[in-house]
C-alpha cells in the first residue's frame, strides 16, 4: 500500500512536469511573433530597424521569461519535490 | 532522482563540489565532495567566478596598457565592448544614466565572461545557478530602488500611480504595477539562470545520445549545432540582462512621465 502511494506520487510528479513544460510552447509562440513582426516591420522600413533592435531584445526577454517560469516549475517537480 | 538511460546524467554538471577533492563515487549527488560545504570552502563555483574576474582584468588591463592610436587586437576588443555598452546606456537609460555606466559595464562583462567560460569543456557555468544570478539581480533591484528614492524622493512612488489612466482604474493599476515591480528581480535572475541551465542540459542530453552507437553521428552533429546556438545564447542573455538593467535604471534617473 505504501509503495503504491509512492508510485502514484511519482507518476503525478512526472505528469505534472510534462504539463508544466507545455508553457514553453507559449513562450515559443510569443518570441516567434515578436521576431516575425520585427522582420516584417524592418523590411517595410529598413532605415528605422537598427534603432529598434534594443526594443526587439527587451520584448523577446519579457516573452521568454514567462516560458522560463514554467520550465522552472517543471525542473522543481523533477528534482526538488 | 530520475532513472535515465544516459551514461552521463544531464543535470550532473550543475553539482557544486569542493575543488580539492577527488572522490569518484557511484552517485555524483551525495558524496564527500558535495556534503557539508561551508561558505569558506573553495568549490567549482568560486573557482570559475574567480577565473571570470581574472579574465576580465586581463582583457581590460593588458588590453589598455599600450593605449595605442592604432589599437592592438586585444585593445580593440576592449574598445568595441566599451563603446557598445556606453552607447546602450546612453540610448536606453538616457543622458542622466551615463553616470552609472561603470556599474552596467561591470555587470555585462561579468555575466558575459561567466557565460562564455561556462561553455569550455569540463568547466562550470556559474550563471546557471540561481544563487549567483539572484545576487546580481538583487544588487540591481536594491540599487535602482534606493537610487530612485534618493534622486526623486517620494516622487519615485508616482511611478506606480499611472496618471494617464482614468481615475477609477488607477488603484487597480497601482496594485498591478507594485506587483510587477517586485517580480522584477525574480524574472531578471530566473531568465538568465533558466536559459543557461536549459541550454547546457540540452547539450548534455545530446552528448548522452552520442554514447549510443546507432545514433551517435546524428547526435554529434546535433551537439555541435547546439554548441553554436549556446554561444549565441550566452552573448544574448548577457546583453538582455544588461539592457534590462538600463531599462530599470531609466525609472530611477529618467523622467517617468513624458
Amino acid at each position: 500500500m505504501e509503495g503504491e502511494v509512492a508510485q502514484l506520487a511519482l507518476m503525478g510528479k512526472y505528469i505534472g512536469a510534462g504539463l508544466a513544460a507545455i508553457g514553453l510552447g507559449g513562450a515559443g509562440i510569443g518570441v516567434g511573433n515578436i521576431a516575425g513582426n520585427f522582420l516584417a516591420g524592418a523590411l517595410r522600413n529598413p532605415s528605422a530597424a537598427p534603432s529598434q533592435t534594443a526594443n526587439l531584445f527587451v520584448g523577446i526577454a519579457f516573452a521568454e521569461a514567462l516560458g522560463i517560469f514554467s520550465f522552472l516549475i517543471a525542473l522543481l517537480l523533477m528534482f526538488a519535490v | 532522482m530520475a532513472e535515465g538511460g544516459f551514461a552521463i546524467h544531464p543535470m550532473d554538471q550543475f553539482v557544486v563540489k569542493r575543488w580539492f577533492c577527488h572522490d569518484e563515487p557511484a552517485t555524483p549527488l551525495i558524496n564527500e565532495c558535495t556534503q557539508n560545504i561551508h561558505w569558506y570552502d573553495i568549490t567549482n563555483v568560486t573557482v570559475w567566478l574567480a577565473v571570470a574576474v581574472l579574465a576580465i582584468t586581463l582583457l581590460m588591463v593588458v588590453g589598455s596598457r599600450g593605449r595605442a592610436v592604432i589599437p592592438t587586437r586585444l585593445q580593440s576588443v576592449g574598445e568595441v565592448i566599451y563603446g557598445f555598452i556606453h552607447k546602450m546606456v546612453e540610448d536606453v537609460a538616457g543622458h542622466d544614466g551615463v553616470k552609472y555606466f561603470p556599474f552596467v559595464m561591470t555587470l555585462f562583462l561579468f555575466i558575459l565572461f561567466s557565460n562564455l567560460l561556462g561553455l569550455l569543456p569540463k568547466s562550470f557555468t556559474t550563471t546557471s545557478h540561481v544563487a549567483v544570478t539572484v545576487t546580481l539581480a538583487l544588487i540591481v533591484f536594491l540599487f535602482v530602488t534606493l537610487l530612485g528614492l534618493a534622486r526623486k524622493g517620494i516622487g519615485f512612488l508616482g511611478m506606480f500611480w499611472v496618471s494617464s489612466a482614468p481615475l477609477a482604474l488607477r488603484p487597480v493599476l497601482a496594485i498591478i504595477e507594485v506587483i510587477s515591480y517586485f517580480v522584477r528581480p525574480v524574472s531578471h535572475s530566473i531568465r538568465l539562470a533558466g536559459n543557461l541551465m536549459a541550454g547546457h542540459a540540452v547539450m548534455k542530453v545530446f552528448a548522452g545520445f552520442a554514447s549510443m552507437a546507432a545514433i551517435s553521428p546524428v547526435a554529434i552533429g546535433a551537439v555541435s549545432a547546439i554548441y553554436g546556438l549556446e554561444l549565441l545564447v550566452a552573448v544574448v542573455q548577457a546583453y538582455v540582462f544588461t539592457i534590462l538593467t538600463c531599462v530599470y535604471l531609466k525609472d530611477a534617473v529618467g523622467d517617468a512621465h513624458h
